[in-house]
This record gives C-alpha cells, sequence and structure tokens, in this order.
C-alpha cells in the first residue's frame, strides 16, 4: 500500500492562495452529501478538503476542476468554510506553479481572455457589435446608467439577444444609459475561479480604470458573474460602484409604474435560479416578480429551487470545460422542466443560457420548449 | 384477630407488562385467593390516579393489607410504601410483586409469564397475612462530615459544607491537597491558570474555621451507619513538628538526598525533606523516611536539616522518634473524593513510552507547559531542543476493550488544550491530533475546537498503530513516526515528529477496591466508585450517608466535578439540615429468653450491630447499625433472633405457595 506523509508546503501553498478557511473543515461530508455533481458521479469535495489539510491533493487530476463553485455546499457547511476559495486556491497553485495540469479547454479560454478580453477570443474591437443598429449611445460623463452585457451577449450570435433585448427596453422606456467603449474586458469572475489570479487582477484593473475614468457611477449588468466580482470584488481593488442585476433593475421599475406589461404571453415559465445570483448574492424574488408582471405567464417552480436551486454547470470556468453527456446538470433541469409541462425555461445569467440551450438541442426538445433570457420575455411583453 | 383484608393491584406499565402478561387473568385470579377483598388491574399504578385508586379503595374497603404487582421494590416500593402510610395503614403492611423484571421482560411466552406471574402474587397474599405493623424510630444525626481526598472535588465539597458552618474533616493521602487540577497549567476551554483559580480555594481549606485538614493521612477504618459513623484516620509521621514549622524551606535546600519528585512525575527531583511545591496547604515541610539518610542510619549520618531549622521544627525526636498517630472521629456523613490515576501506557508497548525519551504523557506534558514546572514552563525535548512537530495520540487505553472499554472524557479536550499550548509558544510547530472522534461536548468546547481548527492544528482520525524510530525515508531520519490509517482518506499515514504526547486513560485509584470495601460501596465493572443510581442518583451510594464526587466515580472534567462536589455537600446538608435519621424497622431481633449466648451471631453480623452483655450472658442486637440482613436469624441455633419483616412465617408461607 502506498504510505503517505503529511506534505507541508502544499499545504502552505494551498494555504497562502486564499485556502485558509479548510482549516476549520471537520470532515463532517455534508459538502459531498449537498454537491450536485453526486448526482452524475462520484465526487467527494470533503476528500479534497482534508487532502488539502494534509497537503495531498492529487494536483494533476480530474477532481482539482470538477467544482463548479455553486456555493451549495459553502451555504450549509457548519463550519463556514468557504470551500470555493479552498478549491480556487488549490487551482491557483496548480496554475501559478506549474504542479499540475490546466485542462486544455481552461487554456485556450484562460489564453483568450488574457490576450483579447474575453473567453471567445473575438477581436476587442467588434465587442459592441451587438449594438450596432440599435442607437445605443456610448457611455459619456454624466450618463445615468452604464449597460454592461458580459461578453457571452456581446459576441455570440444566440446570446447577442440577451444584450439586444435590454437596448430594446431601455430605449422604449427612454433609460439615461450608455455602453463602455471597447477597451472593457471580460469582468474576470470565472477565470478567478479557475485559478488565473494573475489575469483576474489586470482584467479588474483595466475594468476598474475605464469606469472610474469614464465617470460611471451606477453599472446594470445582465450576467450574475459580473454582478458578483463588480459588487463584491472590485471594491476591495478600488473599483466602487452601484451594481445593479438586470432583473433587480427591471423589478424596480414595475414597482415605480414605469415598466407596463401589456402583452399577452400565454406560457408556462419555469425560472431557474443562477448560482451567483440566488446563492451568492440572495437574489431571489425580483426575477420571480418580472415573470409574474408578464400578463399570460404562469410561473412554475423546479423541484428545487431558490436556495435549493440546481447549478446549470457553468460555475467556476466548467462553461469553457466539456461535461460528458449524462453529466451535465442542465440536462436533468431540462428533464424536470418537461417533466412539468414547462414551455419555457427562463434564465438570468448567459451561462445558464448557454448551457440550456445546449441541453434543449441535444436532447431534442427544442420543438416543445424555449430557453428564454427574462429580459427576451419583458421586451416581447412590453 | 382482625380480618385480614387484602387489595391486590396489577399494574400494566403501560406495554412494558401488559404486552407479555395477561394482567386481566391475573387480576381475576388474585380476587379468588383468599383473604382478599379487591383486585384491580391498571395501566400506571405509580401515576397519581393509580395512587389515588390505592387510598381510596383502602378507606372504602377498609383494606389492611397492600400488594402492587409491578416493577422492581427499587423503583417504587417506597412510593406505594407512602400512599399507604398516607391513608393510615403501617408502611409494612404492604408488599410488592415484580412482574416486571421477573416476568414480562424476561420471556416473550405470555402465557407462561402470566403463570409465573400468578404464582408470585398466590405468595405475596399469603405472605401478607403474616406480616406486622413496624415501628419506625429516629436517630440524632452527626452535623460532623468525613470528606476523604482533597482534590478539586474535596476541597469544593468541603468549602460548601464548612461554609455553612459545619465542621469537616478532609483527609488527604498526599502533604497537600491539590490533587491533579494543582498539577495542571491551565484548564479548558477558557484557559484560566489551574494554579490561579485553585490556590485561593486551597488556603481558604487550609484556614478556614470549620475545617480540620488531616493531610498525609488516611482513613483505616469506618464503622457504624448513616448519621453516626466512626472512623479511624492515620496520620502519617511526617518527621516534622508541624506546629513550629514555618514552610521556609531551609530544610529543603540543605537536605543532600533526592528522589523522584511525585508532584513533577518523575521529571525532576525532590529531596527528603521536602514541600512538594511552592503553594502548598499546608505548608510545612515532611521528611521521607525512606530517603532520609538520617533517619535510615538511626541518626548516625547526616542531619543537615535539623542544623538548618531555626524554628526547632526539625529535631532528632522529630526524626527519630516521631510516629504515625491513629486518631479516632465521628461523622454522620461521608463524601468519597478520591480521584483517579491514569494508566501507565507501557502497558502499550507500540507507543513506546519509555523507550523512546520524547515519547510523554498528557500529564507529564502539563507539567512542562507549566511556570512551575521542570523546564519552568518552556516546551523542550529531553535534549532541551525546542520541537518542531508533536503529535497527540487520542484513546491510549480508552474506548479499547483491552485496557479500558469507556471513553476517558477529558482527553479530547486536554489534547485541544495542549495544542494551544504549543501553538503559543511555538507558532510555527506542526501540531498532530490523531483521533478516534472529537468529543467536546461541554459548554463552550465545541467553540474550543472551533477555535483550534482554525489554528492550523491537523485532525488525523485514525487510532495509531505505533510510533517507531525506524525511518524509511531521510525526512523521517531522527524522528518518531506515528503510523496509523488515515480512516478519512483510507491510506496510511506516517507522520515524522519530533515529539509524541499520549492520552492515556483516566482509571481508577490503584487502591479503589480497598478502600470501596472499607467504605462498604461497592465498584462499577470499569472499577469507579458505584452510585445510587447512573442518572437520577449519581451523587449518592446505595450505602446511606456515604456520598461520591468527582473522577472516583467516573473519569469527569473539572466542571462535572465541581457540580457534583457541590451537589454531595448539598445532599450532606440536607441530611445535617434534617438533623435525625429515620431508622429501618425491618431489623433482627434477640429473644432473650431463648438466647443460649453461643455467640455465634456476633461474628457472623457483618454490621457489628451484635454485641454480647457479659453479665448476662446473651446476645443484644443494636437496632441503629442493624441492616435487617438476616444473616444472624438464619445462623441462630436455638432459633432465639427474628428478621423483622422477614420471619419464618412469612418467607415459609411465600415459599409454599411458589412450590405448590
Amino acid at each position: 500500500m502506498e504510505v503517505l506523509s503529511p506534505y507541508k508546503e502544499a499545504t502552505d501553498v494551498i494555504l497562502e492562495a486564499g485556502g485558509e478557511p479548510l482549516k476549520l473543515c471537520y470532515q463532517c461530508g455534508l459538502c459531498t452529501g449537498i454537491c450536485p455533481w453526486n448526482l452524475v458521479r462520484s465526487f467527494l469535495v470533503r476528500r479534497i478538503m482534508h487532502e488539502a489539510q494534509l497537503g495531498a491533493v492529487d494536483f494533476g487530476g480530474e477532481d482539482v476542476w470538477t467544482c463548479v463553485t455553486c456555493r451549495a455546499c459553502v451555504q450549509r457547511c457548519p463550519r463556514g468554510v468557504e470551500i470555493i476559495d479552498v478549491m480556487r486556491a488549490i487551482r491557483r497553485a496548480v496554475a501559478s506553479m506549474g504542479i499540475g495540469v490546466v485542462p486544455d479547454a481552461l487554456r485556450i479560454s484562460a489564453k483568450n481572455i488574457a490576450g483579447v478580453g474575453n473567453p471567445l477570443g473575438e477581436v476587442p474591437e467588434k465587442r459592441n457589435d451587438w449594438a450596432k443598429d440599435l442607437k445605443v449611445k456610448q457611455f459619456a460623463s454624466g450618463t445615468e446608467i452604464l449597460y454592461f452585457p458580459c461578453c457571452i451577449p456581446s459576441y455570440d450570435p444566440d446570446v447577442k439577444t440577451v444584450a439586444r433585448s435590454v437596448a430594446t427596453i431601455f430605449n422604449k422606456l427612454k433609460i439615461d444609459y450608455g455602453i463602455i467603449g471597447t477597451e472593457a474586458k471580460c469582468c474576470g469572475e470565472s477565470i478567478r475561479k479557475a485559478g488565473q489570479e494573475d489575469t483576474f487582477q489586470s482584467l479588474a484593473q483595466n475594468n476598474i480604470n475605464l469606469f472610474t475614468s469614464s465617470g460611471v457611477k451606477t453599472v446594470v449588468v445582465s450576467s450574475p458573474h459580473c454582478y458578483h466580482t463588480f459588487k463584491n470584488e472590485y471594491p476591495e481593488l478600488g473599483g466602487k460602484f452601484e451594481v445593479i442585476h438586470i432583473t433587480q433593475y427591471l423589478a424596480s421599475l414595475i414597482d415605480e409604474g414605469k415598466l407596463k406589461l401589456s402583452k399577452k404571453i400565454n406560457k408556462k415559465v419555469v425560472y431557474s435560479d443562477p448560482c451567483y445570483l440566488g446563492r451568492h448574492n440572495d437574489i431571489y424574488d425580483e426575477p420571480r416578480k418580472i415573470l409574474q408582471s408578464i400578463p399570460g405567464v404562469e410561473l412554475i417552480e423546479f423541484p428545487d429551487a431558490r436556495e435549493n436551486g440546481l447549478c446549470c454547470g457553468g460555475g467556476g470556468g466548467r462553461i469553457w470545460m466539456d461535461t460528458p453527456k449524462g453529466e451535465r446538470f442542465s440536462d436533468i433541469r431540462v428533464e424536470q422542466a418537461a417533466a412539468k409541462g414547462a414551455d419555457i425555461v427562463a434564465i438570468a445569467c448567459p451561462y445558464c443560457f448557454l448551457n440550456y440551450r445546449d441541453s434543449v438541442l441535444s436532447m431534442g426538445k427544442a420543438e416543445t420548449m424555449q430557453v428564454k433570457d427574462i429580459v427576451e420575455l419583458v421586451a416581447e411583453a412590453i | 384477630m382482625e380480618e385480614i383484608r387484602i387489595g391486590v393491584y396489577i399494574c400494566h406499565c403501560g406495554v412494558n407488562i401488559a404486552a407479555t402478561v395477561d394482567v386481566a387473568e391475573v387480576a381475576r385470579y388474585a380476587g379468588t385467593l383468599p383473604g382478599v377483598v379487591l383486585s384491580r388491574d391498571y395501566v400506571f399504578m405509580c401515576s397519581d390516579p393509580g395512587q389515588d385508586l390505592i387510598r381510596k379503595d383502602i378507606k372504602e374497603y377498609n383494606l389492611n393489607r397492600v400488594i402492587v404487582s409491578s416493577c422492581s421494590p427499587r423503583l417504587h416500593e417506597l412510593t406505594f410504601r407512602r400512599v399507604c402510610e398516607s391513608a393510615g395503614l403501617n408502611r409494612y403492611l404492604f408488599e410488592m410483586v415484580n412482574i416486571r423484571e421477573q416476568c414480562s421482560w424476561t420471556n416473550e411466552d405470555k402465557e407462561a409469564n402470566t403463570e409465573k406471574a400468578k404464582a408470585l402474587v398466590d405468595a405475596a397474599v399469603r405472605r401478607v397475612h403474616y406480616q406486622e405493623p413496624l415501628e419506625i424510630k429516629d436517630a440524632p444525626y452527626n452535623p460532623n462530615t468525613l470528606i476523604v481526598g482533597g482534590g478539586i472535588a474535596g476541597i469544593q465539597a468541603a468549602l460548601e459544607i464548612a461554609n455553612s458552618e459545619h465542621k469537616v474533616y478532609l483527609v488527604e493521602r498526599e502533604p497537600s491537597i491539590g490533587g491533579h487540577m494543582i498539577q495542571l497549567d491551565k484548564t479548558f476551554p477558557t484557559l484560566d491558570c489551574s494554579q490561579c483559580i485553585l490556590t485561593p480555594k486551597m488556603s481558604e481549606v487550609g484556614s478556614h474555621p470549620y475545617i480540620e485538614l488531616l493531610t498525609y493521612s488516611e482513613v483505616e477504618e469506618v464503622s457504624g451507619y448513616v448519621g453516626n459513623f466512626k472512623a479511624k484516620i492515620r496520620k502519617k509521621a511526617r518527621h516534622v513538628d508541624v506546629s513550629k514549622c514555618t514552610g521556609c524551606a531551609v530544610c529543603m535546600q540543605k537536605c543532600p538526598y533526592k528522589t523522584d519528585s511525585e508532584f513533577e512525575l518523575g521529571l525532576a527531583k525532590r529531596k527528603a525533606a521536602y514541600i512538594p511545591f511552592p503553594q502548598a496547604v499546608p505548608n510545612v515541610a515532611t521528611v521521607d523516611p525512606n530517603i532520609c539518610i538520617y533517619i535510615k542510619s538511626e541518626g548516625k549520618k547526616c542531619g543537615a536539616c535539623i542544623k538548618s531549622c531555626e524554628a526547632g521544627a526539625i529535631t532528632a525526636e522529630t526524626l527519630l522518634h516521631q510516629t504515625d498517630e491513629i486518631i479516632e472521629v465521628e461523622v454522620g456523613s461521608i463524601i468519597l473524593a478520591t480521584g483517579f490515576t491514569t494508566m501507565d501506557p507501557k502497558l502499550i508497548p507500540q507507543y513506546g513510552y519509555g523507550k523512546y525519551d520524547n515519547v510523554i504523557t498528557g500529564l507529564e506534558f502539563e507539567r512542562i507547559v507549566s511556570p512551575t514546572g521542570p523546564t519552568g514552563g518552556k516546551i523542550q525535548l529531553k535534549d532541551g531542543k525546542e520541537p518542531e512537530s508533536v503529535a497527540i495520540v487520542h484513546c491510549v487505553g480508552s474506548r479499547d476493550k483491552n485496557y479500558h472499554e469507556y471513553c476517558s472524557r477529558i482527553c479530547c479536550m486536554y489534547a485541544l488544550k495542549q495544542a494551544n499550548y504549543i501553538k503559543e509558544e511555538l507558532p510555527d510547530a506542526d501540531v498532530y491530533q490523531l483521533y478516534i472522534d472529537m468529543r467536546c461536548f461541554g459548554d463552550g468546547y465545541e467553540e474550543f475546537y472551533n477555535r483550534l481548527s482554525s489554528a492550523g492544528v491537523n485532525f488525523v482520525r485514525g487510532k495509531v498503530a505505533q510510533v517507531t524510530d525506524q525511518a524509511i525515508n531521510d525526512e523521517e531520519a531522527g524522528k518518531l513516526i506515528v503510523v496509523a490509517e488515515d480512516t478519512l482518506l483510507g491510506r496510511m499515514l506516517r507522520i515524522p515528529v519530533d515529539m509524541v504526547i499520549l492520552c492515556n486513560a483516566v482509571e481508577p485509584q490503584a487502591d479503589a477496591g480497598e478502600v470501596a470495601k472499607r467504605f462498604t460501596i461497592n465498584r462499577k465493572a470499569t472499577g469507579f466508585f458505584l452510585e445510587r443510581h447512573p442518572k437520577l442518583d449519581p451523587v449518592a451510594t446505595p450505602t446511606e450517608g456515604t456520598f461520591v464526587a468527582g473522577c472516583c466515580q467516573s473519569p469527569k472534567d473539572i466542571p462535572d466535578t465541581v457540580a457534583q462536589a457541590s451537589a454531595a455537600a448539598a445532599r450532606v446538608l440536607s441530611l445535617i439540615s434534617k438533623g435525625r435519621i429515620t431508622l429501618e424497622a425491618a431489623v433482627s431481633v434477640i429473644d432473650e429468653e431463648k438466647c443460649s449466648g453461643c455467640r455465634i451471631c456476633n461474628l457472623l453480623c457483618p454490621y457489628g450491630a451484635i454485641s454480647f452483655i457479659e453479665d448476662e450472658k446473651k446476645s443484644r442486637i443494636n437496632e441503629a447499625l442493624c441492616k435487617g440482613c438476616g444473616t444472624c436469624g438464619a445462623a441462630c441455633p436455638s432459633g432465639a433472633i427474628t428478621a423483622r419483616h422477614f420471619t419464618n412465617e412469612q418467607i415459609l408461607a411465600q415459599v409454599e405457595a411458589l412450590v405448590s
């Protein structure tokens, strides 16, 4: 039998990379019990925590890259261990010290982000092309709101509709908003979780400098990932803006009577809580409020919604990595939606959009089920 | 003669009895027996409505005998005796039949159980015909208390009682009180300095007007009964005139002869003339006759202490001629607080205690950490170097059927506390806890565990297989290697460390058996003293007036010990406050007409209750001392002795029913 000895240097690397919370872990295994991976395969979160405590992590193994950072475990950890921070620290150790292997797909996205500022590898100059024919003005000092759509709605041909819907709604309501120049880069949330700390730092500095020099006070975002990092991570680096998720913003417009939804959408709609909106930032009611304000919409819920909502599988850098058929959380979600008789899966996150779109297509459900961002439905109903 | 009118009650005990005994049938059968005027079955006889039922029936049906068939008399005999008394019936006209422990719980065959229950009820019915009312007498209660053991338990109990201005004799066999607690550096989880919180209590004991402190003393003999015990105490010769000794410790400095210090667990030496530790109470010297060369040479050699003692407390006379003194005290109550010892880890040779210098016990580590200890509080290896890594091995002899099956209850927490000592003094040292389960159940304990986790202590779940110095690679060279399975990873783990601390089991004092015999109490399978009831009466013993506190009853930590000691004191105070003791009426009597004066009973009585009256050439029983065991009655060749409430007629009537 292979004998193990504690490897303090490895533990120290993880601790220094932000894995300090792992000291608190007392190995109860609740994290493993909650982790959605165990719906489709074995993933022993508890074991990784203990391996990290002893410096015995298999840095070359697949498990290092598995966590989707959905926060289901952290939310209920009885010792308050920030398990995501530990996972991130392990990845950081691999990425920065070369003690393991970064998966190919992730390496390409990381390279793209570091090189051209977006994971798709698109040219920076085309970042704002989605808005070309929509009369969206450039943000200038004094503009009330900066709309920041996230790289995916900016470039992905299918997801552009999200950004375009927002612009359509804002234009109709005569909101004083603008978009920032093409020097803007990816927010960096996911690449940071994937262990690329240096890249994140450089992206964040770029965006903070750009926003600050442009006089940005309020940012409305489409992606919960942008929301999370702008709101919770940028302030430490000097970027202090009011950050509002589009669902929060639209819900407040409905409350104020400025946004009136009159066109009927007679559909059964199920809403999927994005992890970074829900568990990470405690925003559950606003998206539902918007959907309930659309005439004709029958809002139904997944069997495990809100705090217990199942991740789409796209967090923590997993959006750029291949997940084999049979292990995709969004497939489970689409099955659940179909069983509930949903016509539309409503999402509020570009990663969810991509994953659900792929699931609906690959499962042959495109005829009966649509995947729509909430803003698309609002744009239709306005 | 008065007509016998018996009421019989068959209890269901919920389903405890009713599920496997046909209670209605037993009640019906009882109704057919001679003298029975009424018989009933009821769901819970011990409940208030059940008790009321008996009271009502006694009055309404003019019952003069009552039988309850239910559980063990140990549980509810007193309950039902009181019910009878409250209805004007003498308690000795009540009889209890145990159809739960003796029928329903032992067998699932309902038919057989029912038959057995009927037979037992029949026996009781025949017996009660011969039962007679007995008169209950009182005796005065001696308000003095004997407390044995001067650790935190004895100290706490002594102060509680003495503060109510009742006399306490506190007996401690070591030269000073303080027990194990005074050897500790800090206490978990609050990290109070152990000596700082204990020494004020110790000096209060030393100067308390209501406490007579008898250190270096042992109880040799106990006689009497609750309220009126007599104890013989041996005050061992200190070879010092304690009335003159000022505790200046000059004799200790001058004395040239050394031996291992008991207080320092052999980690340091003490002199033949010594005060065990600076805060000792009483602060007087003791001369160890096994070491003192003056005593051993009968005054021919040395005498340094005599010359140095300005107070004249040590003289040729005290050294050579002072002898043990036997004193006798009279007390009403006794509290045993004799504490514990720890298991010799050499019994588990694979842990290397005694073989490797840096494998030590938890208590030894306390001394090492203590500022008053052998290293002045510096955490160091035998060679004086600081350890870079320490493994703390849990459950050494605890939770292990090869040694002690029980959990020692204090180790998890002191292991955490000791990890804290290390992390505070040597922040860079790696500390490993090798545990089976972390049991941190007390107030603030889990929080303490949490705190040590966040301090970076490593927790490895697995019982250590061995500690070895056999290195298999360069990193292990010169280290002690702790070998265990990490059961959470399912992998063998070898941890090279500089120091290994063994959490060796708490076990009963080596002489716990003799002490138990001396105080006529019993021990549990674990060897600790048996309490009257593990849940509802953990302070009393089955011997009236004798209580237990602290680790002599079971392993426990300081808060639990203090609570139990205070509880024991409260029990004693309630007896003192009542001021008299009710004597059991079911005792033996000698018909002096029939007594031939053969004295067989005198020698048999285990309680020393029978004396021989020389003038009359007859034996006589002291009813206060007699426990009603019946030994004398069975042995008396002339049939002169009757055990009240267990007369020949009563017993034979029962036997007759059971064999018919």
